[in-house]
């Protein structure tokens, strides 16, 4: 029997997401909000789980797929809403939006609009603590995609040689953009490359919140003992294409439908908590509905919230 | 520095690279959430020992010898800064510094902004650029023209030991991301160095010659050897004034506008090449704002439009010499 308090945060936190994103796509839709859209569905387990292991402390670097790691992390969803509004009331002002959230005195140190630029900018934060002997462990998302990109293989490196407090937390949802991992690596498992830079790794289911939630307390613990980092390769599939727009054709139907069903993180946490938890239907249907109201509420603070004032923003920038 | 402050410390002169050294010391001890991190900068103190001595007073914590992975290392530079450290990067040559521009351009450079004005990069990247002898095209460029294009950058050129240390100890304690460019022919050139702490707060230009002539305008190494020209010039009679911005990011255009006015007639001398470079950019924010005063076109004299050849007298004619100097000077007195 696991218990009841984490059980019912970890489900709302993973309802929160699903919410958000579902809503925020209608938005979308509606042409509120512009740009890009890299929706976190179906991979909300593995912010969730990590998240919940680490201290309010902590940090986290994040992606251009950040949403649902800032809302695991404790992000407002006014702000969040807002932000993807680009309204003056979001966290980063309206000049941030979907790809650079960020709420650094919060430790959530930023989404990136670059794929795996965000590893060696993590593995900074986990030097930094090191350097202050401060304690701290920094989480650093990132995809099957970064992976094949250079910095990945070069801050793994630097972690390892200098044993810093970071756990690489490989969210392997199979595609880059498009194109399916099995074309782009030879090797069965991404996480091999970790023990050839000799850096403890792990295979984790990573829609099975309770899974990554475990070895996310594990890595954590380890690091905090000096045995850092970690690489922990999350399993997992998008429920869509690669942002909003992209219909993700190149997804095989059965495959979506087993992530989307069975394999839905959502589905998994919610039966957790009540086989594991003994949570009533109505308990967590009451869960569900406190995260709807906010939520309408966050989007209702975002649509009546202020542009940016256009001449506050040229004074700004004019002597720079 | 008046005459007497620097009787105080008998004149004291140090090498270029020794007053680096000396800002780093002073401001690692002074705050312990400075750190170096590059390639040989411990054991072996740097290619041009700027960091010489510092793994033996600071231990391997704060004085980093990193792999060769200068996109990495500088990016955990980066992030270190974003969580409240000041790391100094070292990158050997400004030409390896292509390797970091993502972490320089789109992250450093844009964290500030892009958290809606909330985060910080205080990071400095030290890296040193231009000619030295035979060291080809790709151990020779003057990029500094790239870095002065990116918002978000303030971007440091010393020519003096003086102004090195200065500008390098305001540069660990600036906010922002400081791209700090040295000059591999400078680290050995001497000059008064105060043994006291001070600093050169970053955007003010130094006048490093006064004449009521012309106006030139140099930068780093271009600096000692426009000096040298203009003494030459003075025995024929023409006193150029010297102008080094010293920083080109924020640039000082007031004084430089100040000293157009009153000489009417200006030279810029950079290294590296004219195509996209900064004297180009500072001769259009002069015409603009001085077109009234100027009586003859801006000349900028610039390193040729090539790769750095090996070949010493093939190198010698690709960057601004001497007596280019002295020529482009005289004739654009003469002109009318």
């Amino acid at each position: 029997m696991h218990d009841k308090e984490l059980l019912s945060e970890l489900y709302r936190q993973i309802y929160t997401i699903r919410l958000f994103e579902t809503r925020c796509i209608k938005l979308y839709r509606q042409g509120l909000i512009r740009g890009y859209f890299h929706p976190y569905l179906g991979e909300e387990a593995i912010a969730v789980g990590v998240c919940s292991a680490l201290n309010d402390d902590d940090y986290i670097v994040s992606t251009h797929r950040g949403h649902g790691h800032c809302i695991a992390w404790g992000a407002e969803l006014n702000r969040m809403v807002a932000e993807l509004l680009g309204k003056q009331t979001g966290y980063c002002g309206g000049r941030g939006g979907s790809m650079h959230i960020a709420d650094v005195r919060a430790g959530n140190l930023g989404a990136n609009g670059i794929v795996g630029a965000g590893i060696p900018m993590g593995v900074g934060a986990a030097l930094g603590s090191s350097i202050r002997e401060d304690g701290k462990v920094t989480a650093i998302f990132f995809s099957d995609g970064a992976a094949n990109n250079g910095v990945f293989a070069e801050a793994m490196n630097l972690a390892a040689i200098w044993n810093l407090p970071t756990i690489l937390v490989l969210e392997n949802n199979h595609y880059a953009v498009s194109t399916p991992i099995e074309q782009l690596c030879r090797t069965k498992n991404l996480a091999d490359r970790a023990a050839g830079y000799g850096v403890e790794n792990h295979i984790v289911d990573g829609n099975d919140v309770l899974q990554v939630y475990a070895q996310a307390k594990d890595a954590a613990d380890r690091c905090r003992n000096g045995k850092g980092p970690v690489l922990l390769e999350c399993n997992t599939y998008r429920h869509q294409g690669h942002h909003v727009n992209d219909p993700g054709d190149y997804m095989p139907k059965d495959k979506l439908e087993y992530y989307r069903g069975e394999k839905d993180p959502l589905r998994i946490a919610r039966q957790y908590l009540i086989d594991q938890a003994g949570a009533t239907e109505e308990e967590v249907v009451t869960i569900e509905s406190e995260v709807e109201a906010a939520l309408d509420q966050a989007v209702l603070f975002a649509e009546e919230s202020k542009e940016p004032d256009v001449n506050e923003f040229l004074q700004e920038v004019k002597n720079n | 520095m008046s005459p007497a402050e620097q009787s105080a410390d008998n004149g004291r002169e140090i090498m270029y690279r020794e007053a680096l050294n000396e800002a780093l010391r002073e401001e690692m001890t002074r705050d312990s959430d400075v750190f170096c991190i590059g390639v040989g900068i411990g054991q072996r103190g740097g290619s041009y020992k700027v960091t010489a001595g510092l793994l033996d007073e600071f231990g391997p914590k704060r004085v980093i010898d990193a792999p060769i992975s200068e996109a990495s290392f500088t990016g955990a530079a980066v992030g270190a800064a974003i969580t409240g450290l000041r790391p100094v990067a070292e990158i050997l040559f400004i030409d390896f510094s292509l390797l970091v521009l993502d972490q320089i351009v789109n992250q450093a450079a844009k964290h500030r902004f892009m958290t809606g004005g909330v985060g910080r990069a205080p990071m400095v990247l030290r890296t040193q650029g231009g000619v030295g002898n035979g060291l080809a095209a790709q151990h020779s460029q003057s990029l500094e023209a790239m870095y002065y294009h990116i918002p978000g950058l303030k971007l440091v050129m010393p020519s003096t030991p003086y102004d090195a240390k200065g500008l390098l100890t305001a540069a660990i304690r600036d906010d922002d991301p400081v791209v700090f460019l040295e000059h591999k022919l400078l680290y050995m050139t001497k000059g008064h160095v105060p043994a006291d702490r001070y600093i050169v707060e970053l955007g003010h230009a130094d006048v490093k010659r006064e004449g009521k002539d012309i106006t030139l305008i140099a930068w780093s190494n271009m600096v000692p050897r426009s000096l040298a020209a203009a003494e030459k010039l003075s025995a024929e009679g023409i006193e150029v004034e010297v102008i080094d911005p010293r920083t080109l990011v924020p640039l000082d255009k007031e004084t430089i506008l100040a000293s157009v006015r009153k000489t009417s007639r200006v030279v810029i001398v950079q290294e590296a090449i004219r195509r996209g470079g900064v004297g180009s950019d500072i001769a259009s924010i002069i015409q603009q704002e001085a077109f009234d005063y100027l009586d003859s076109p801006i000349e900028v004299l610039a390193g040729k439009n090539t790769a750095i050849p090996f070949n010493l007298a093939l190198e010698k004619v690709c960057v601004p010499q001497e007596p280019d100097i002295i020529d482009v000077v005289r004739q654009t007195v003469g002109a009318v």
